[in-house]
Parts: C-alpha cells; structure tokens; sequence
C-alpha cells in the first residue's frame, strides 16, 4: 500500500492545487468516469502565443484521481499547446510512481483525457486512442 | 467474543467445501471474499459434478436416441425438476432455463411486454432496482409506448409501500416489478404484499429473485408472483444458466422468445408449430453442464438448509453492522436492522472514495465491490456516487468481519484528512 498511496499522491490529494474554475477561460471542460463517478472540471488561460498563463479546476473522486489532477494541471502553467499535446499516458504514470489495475488506471488517466478534450477534442482515453 | 445472534452452521466444514477458500491473495495474505452479491464461490461438488458430464456423458440433449444423450437429458431435465422443487413451483413446466437473472426479466419483456402493453399502460417499479430490472422496461417503453414509473424509497432503505399502494391506485399499471432483495440495501421486500395488490389492481408481477434465491428459502407458490427471475452463479452455481419462473397459464399464452431448434414442435417452411413449456422459450443447445452444476448447487445449499443460510448471514450481518457502527465517519446504506434485511452492507465513508477503500481492502486480501453496483438510480437517491459493498455468505467467518473492520480503519489511517 506505501507503494499505492504514496505521500506525494496523499499530499495532492489532501491539498490539491490550483483549485478552484477560471473565469473567463480559453479552454474550459469537463467530464465524468462514469464507473466511478469521479469528475474533473478544468478551465485555462492562454496567453497570445498559446501558452499556459493559467489554471484552475474542480473536481471530485477518489484519491488517485483527484491526485493526478492536482499533480498534471499545475505542471501545465508556461507551458505551449504543443507541449501539451506531448504528455502520454506514460508521463502520468511516471509522474505517480505507481503501479495500477485496468480500473485504477482510468481513474488516474481522467485528468489528462479531460486536458485532451478540451484542448484537442480528442475524445479517446489516453493510451486508447489507436483502437 | 460473544455475538447477538449465534449462527447454526459449522462454518469451518463448510468452508472446506469451497477449493478457492483455501487460497492466499498474496504470499501470507489469505483471501476474504466478501463479494458475494456479485457471484459466490463455488463448492467442489459442484465442480466436479460439471467435469464429470463432460467426462463421461457429454452429448447435446433431447436428440440423440444413444446412451450418452439419454444420459445428459435425465441430468439437465432432472436438474428442471430440482429447481421447480427448490423454489416450491407447481410444475417443472414453469421453469425456463436462460443465461441469468437479466436474460429472465428480458424474455418477459420481448414475449408477454410485447405482446400485451401499449401506450398509457405503466410498468411499475422501484428506486432499488438493479438496472437489470429497471432497462429492459425502459426499451420496452421505447418500443411500445407504455411508460415506467418508479416507487420511492424511504431514507431508511425501505419500499415506500404508502407511495407504491397510491401509485397502483391512481395510475394504469399494467405491470408491477420489483426485487425481492436489495443488491445494495440489502432490503428484503413485503412481496406478498406487493403482488397480492398489483393482482388487486389487475396488473402482473415480476419478481427479481437474484439476491433473495440464494440468501432465503423461496416459495414462489406463496409469493403468488407471476414472474420469478434468478441466476445460477449467485448461488453456489456456475455462471451461464439461469432461471425464469413463470405461471403456466401466463406461459401458455406468451409468444416464443428466441427461434430455431428445440422450440419448436413441427417446422412446415409456411410456418411452426411451438413446442411445450418450458421449451418453448429454450431454442438452440442449452448450458447443460451449467444446468447440471446448479442442480448440485441446490442440493449443497438445501443440504445445509436455506433457513439456517439465512440465520447464519442475519448474524455475520448483526455483527458487522455493529461493528462498522464503532468506526467514527463510517456510513452504512439501507435497514439497520439485521434480521429484516440481507447480508449486505454497502459503505460510504467521509473522506474515502469506495475505488480507494476496495484498493486498500484488496491490499489487504479483502474483497468487497466499489461503484454503483448497477444501481445508479439508488446511488443517486442517497447522493452519494457510489459505495464500497461488502456482502456475505454461508461460508464468512465473524473473523473475516474482524479483517475487514481492521482494514477499514487502514483506511481511515490512509486517507482521513
Ligand atoms: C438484484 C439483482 N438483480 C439482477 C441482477 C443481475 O444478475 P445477472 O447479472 O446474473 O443477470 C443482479 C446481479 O448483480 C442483482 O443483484
């Protein structure tokens, strides 16, 4: 379990950061695993040359989701469109550390398939986007 | 430790019955399978009764004029009249092999909801539907026009019966279904109450028997419901067969399900002449070694007696429920009181997503099922998105309620703010 709920991931997910929407925001989406119920809102700012100028989101669920939020979504500040669009599913896992069933890994990968979404469209989970 | 409700079983040679039960999840960490909602263990009788037909007597059913066939039809029929005994039905006629619960309650949709509602008609049923019993009604709605209305429950877990009564007075219910137990709540429903008003009102009933069949005896002469659903793989049985009890006379009247062989009695190329019940509704090779299996797992079941199934659950149930009671921030869903309720006890914790409690549970050995169970309308009804549900058998131990009581406050440890 020390391996599951490392104390990085409690500490996202006792103090998240950047919480809380953007208003006005250039990107602003949301979305629901509905397995889980766990749901993630996320709103940025770009500045004019898409760039990352700012974040902000809402969200509940569990531990590892809220965590992976928290985590990805403050990255992302000065960072270009295209630098976004890199981020894989790797990265979120490397960025956890941990290992995680087929179930877990969709709650884990929901913050940055609503990142995807709202900044691409691209509506596939992360991982998936080939099948 | 002195518990409230003794239980009648010899909990330690019935879980020698069950291979699985001897297993470790992890090096040192033995299993605690408190998923039974979602599908019990199987018995080694039962196992071993499916090898032995695919050892010595596999052959299709009701074709062959050779011994081997002659041999497997006596089994699966036979396994027929086992269960119209099991469940006190008045003929092996009314018992209609399917896949599950939810193929059951989707027959009578597509034959007798077909066939018999239209627009203005209501089909009445419940916030505590597993979504089994409540989306075949709605495509039904969608294909006929009639209209699905549900029953509210009470903050307590239980069926408004005030409502449900109002609701069958005022509206035209043509058809009332309801479960028999809560798969989440653990409810155990007034059925005879509630099919001796929808007969009142002149609707039919159906009964979703999965969670009731395999925890308490089952009388659906009794019960008097028209329609009786339940699946094998809940109670000690494999999984692919399951049941459908109808009332002969209804059955009679109902047009064929699926067609092709076996369902029919004589087929001309302008048209067909329908079999008997119950093979009418039973086109193309059935699940036989399934059927063979569940005919054993009735016999294990009945072996230990349904009653003393029942008494041993309401007091694993007594003492989990008292003991969750203890842990500070932990919320148990539906009837506080054991005795009038299933062996279930869905869990919803102030700062623990049900994902994070059943992944610390598991790391623990303990399985129990976290989400919606199906049962997204009831999740929503007590605003929660979802709970961590441990629910319990003939073979749980008091101790395995310690294990789990133990774990839960791993989590709490893990996760509270
Ligand atoms: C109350 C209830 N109804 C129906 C079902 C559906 O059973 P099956 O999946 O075997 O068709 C279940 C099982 O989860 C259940 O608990």
């Amino acid at each position: 379990m020390d391996d599951l709920y490392r104390e990085l991931i409690l500490d996202h997910y006792r103090n998240p950061r950047k919480k809380g929407l953007l208003s006005p925001a250039d990107i602003d989406y949301e979305e629901d695993n509905p397995v889980c119920g766990d749901h993630i809102h996320l709103t940025i700012q770009l500045d004019e040359n898409n760039v990352v100028r700012d974040v902000g989101w809402e969200g509940e669920g569990c531990a590892i989701s809220q965590a992976s939020a928290s985590m990805l979504y403050e990255t992302l500040i000065g960072k270009s469109l295209d630098e976004i669009r890199k981020i894989s599913k790797d990265d979120i896992l490397e960025m956890l550390g941990i290992e995680l069933g087929p179930v877990r890994l969709k709650c884990a990968l929901l913050s940055l398939k609503v990142l995807k979404a709202g900044a691409y469209g691209l509506t596939a989970w992360p991982g998936e986007e080939e099948d | 430790m002195k518990h409230d409700f003794e239980t009648p079983l010899d909990v330690a040679a019935v879980r020698a019955d069950f291979p699985v039960l001897e297993r470790e999840v992890r090096p040192g960490v033995p299993l605690v399978y408190l998923d039974n909602a979602a599908t019990s263990q199987k018995p080694l009788s039962v196992i071993e009764a499916m090898n032995d037909y695919y050892r010595r007597y596999n052959a299709n059913v009701h074709r062959g004029i050779h011994k081997l066939s002659e041999e497997a039809t006596d089994a699966y029929e036979g396994a027929r009249k086992r269960i119209a005994q099991f469940i006190n039905a008045a003929s092996y006629r009314e018992i209609i092999y399917t896949r599950n619960t939810t193929e059951s309650i989707n027959l009578v949709a597509w034959t007798w909801g077909q066939a018999n509602l239209g627009p203005g008609d209501v089909i009445l049923s419940t916030e505590m539907e597993h979504h089994s019993n409540i989306v075949p009604w709605q495509l039904l709605a969608r294909r006929v026009g009639c209209e699905v209305r549900y029953v509210p429950i009470t903050e307590g877990g239980e069926l408004d019966m005030e409502a449900f009564h109002q609701m069958l007075d005022e509206l035209p219910v043509k058809l009332v279904a309801v479960t028999h137990m809560s798969n989440v709540l653990g409810t155990i429903l007034p059925v005879r109450e509630i099919v001796e008003a929808a007969h009142a009102a002149g609707a039919v009933a159906l009964v979703d028997g999965a969670q009731s069949t395999p925890h308490i005896p089952v009388d659906v002469q009794e019960m008097d419901a028209d329609f009786f659903a339940f699946s094998s793989h809940k109670m000690l049985g494999p999984t692919g067969i399951g049941v459908l009890y109808g009332k002969r006379a209804i059955l009679e009247e109902m047009p064929p399900f699926l067609g092709g062989g076996d369902m029919i009695k004589r087929v001309e190329l302008g048209k067909s002449e329908w079999n008997d019940l119950p093979w009418k509704f039973e086109a193309g090779t059935p699940s036989i070694a399934e059927a063979i299996g569940l005919k054993v797992a009735i016999d294990y079941l009945e072996g230990v007696g349904m009653e003393n199934v029942h008494a041993h659950e309401v007091a694993i149930t007594a003492y989990a429920l008292e003991r969750l009671a203890e842990v500070p921030g932990v919320r148990v869903l539906g009837p506080s009181d054991p005795t009038r309720k299933g062996g279930v006890a869905a869990i919803v914790m102030d700062d623990a997503h049900p994902h994070d409690i059943a992944q610390i549970l598991d790391h623990e050995g303990i399985a129990v099922r976290a989400g919606h169970h199906c049962a997204m309308p009831l999740h929503q009804r007590y605003n929660v998105v979802a709970s961590a549900r441990a629910s319990f058998y003939l073979y749980n131990t008091f101790e395995e309620v310690d294990r789990l009581i133990e774990a839960i406050y791993k989590v709490k440890e893990t996760l509270t703010f």
